[in-house]
């Protein structure tokens, strides 16, 4: 996210920007299948990990719980660490293992 | 030519991608949909599903690391998505090198790879009408 825009979202959501972001998740597999879609948007305290955001998907969807020792993230498109940080629109992908071939 | 292709795969596209005149071998693994599952139930196709871009991503490092390992080799990879039945190709890597020896264990390195990094998921349809998600076990 570049300045400018984070400036113009405060400018029009003064009360929630400097405690909320918002991120689009994609879900694949029998995770898709699980969350019902193949795309969410979820809100996140603004210090919040990838994580936190997995526990809370998991506390939405207890059928995840199964996912929690393997699954695997990206944000933006880059393999990740679960203890990454969110940021304002950050795409996060939810990668259970893989099976291709 | 790395890719994620929704066609059916042809595989001397491949073949005539990777070979030129200072190659003597060129291999090329094709993975084929099978009629048996592992845990042998009877299927009757696969559907495989990718994030894409971090797929094509993927690939692109592993054939990086190929060239980086195997150099001098050409390397052509595709791998197919959407709905498949049995006998068709699902995944195709085609490797020339000057010699043999060197154009099997690139493609045998380019093809364990993918399966074990490339987020592409396969699910099975079986004959009974059930259906299951797999997940890759190595060295199968």
């Amino acid at each position: 996210m570049n300045r400018a825009h984070g400036l113009k979202k405060m400018a029009t959501q003064p009360t929630s920007a400097a405690t909320e972001i918002r991120v689009r998740v994609l879900a694949f597999a029998r995770v898709r299948e699980i969350a019902g879609a193949s795309e969410l948007e979820r809100a996140v305290g603004s210090a919040a990990t990838l994580s936190e955001l997995w526990a809370d998907l998991v506390n939405e969807m207890p059928g995840l719980a199964d996912f929690s020792s393997s699954i695997r993230f990206a944000r933006n498109g880059q393999l990740v660490d679960a203890d990454a940080p969110l940021q304002e629109g950050d795409e996060i992908a939810l990668l259970p293992p893989v099976s291709g071939g | 030519m790395i890719e994620l292709v929704e066609q059916p795969i042809d595989i001397r596209v491949l073949y005539e991608r990777v070979r030129k005149d200072e190659h003597g071998a060129v291999v090329v693994f094709v993975g084929v949909v099978r009629r048996r599952s592992d845990d042998d139930r009877s299927v009757s196709g696969l559907s495989y599903e990718a994030y894409q871009e971090l797929a094509v991503g993927e690939m692109k490092v592993i054939a990086q690391e190929v060239v980086s390992r195997f150099s001098p080799c050409e390397i052509a990879m595709q791998h197919r998505i959407g709905d498949l039945k049995v006998g068709e190709p699902s995944v195709a890597v085609a490797i020339a090198t000057a010699h043999r020896a060197q154009a099997f264990d690139a493609c045998r390195y380019a093809i364990d790879e993918l399966k074990k990094r490339v987020p592409i998921w396969k699910k099975e349809h079986y004959v009974s009408g059930e259906a299951g998600w797999r997940e890759n076990c190595s060295e199968r």
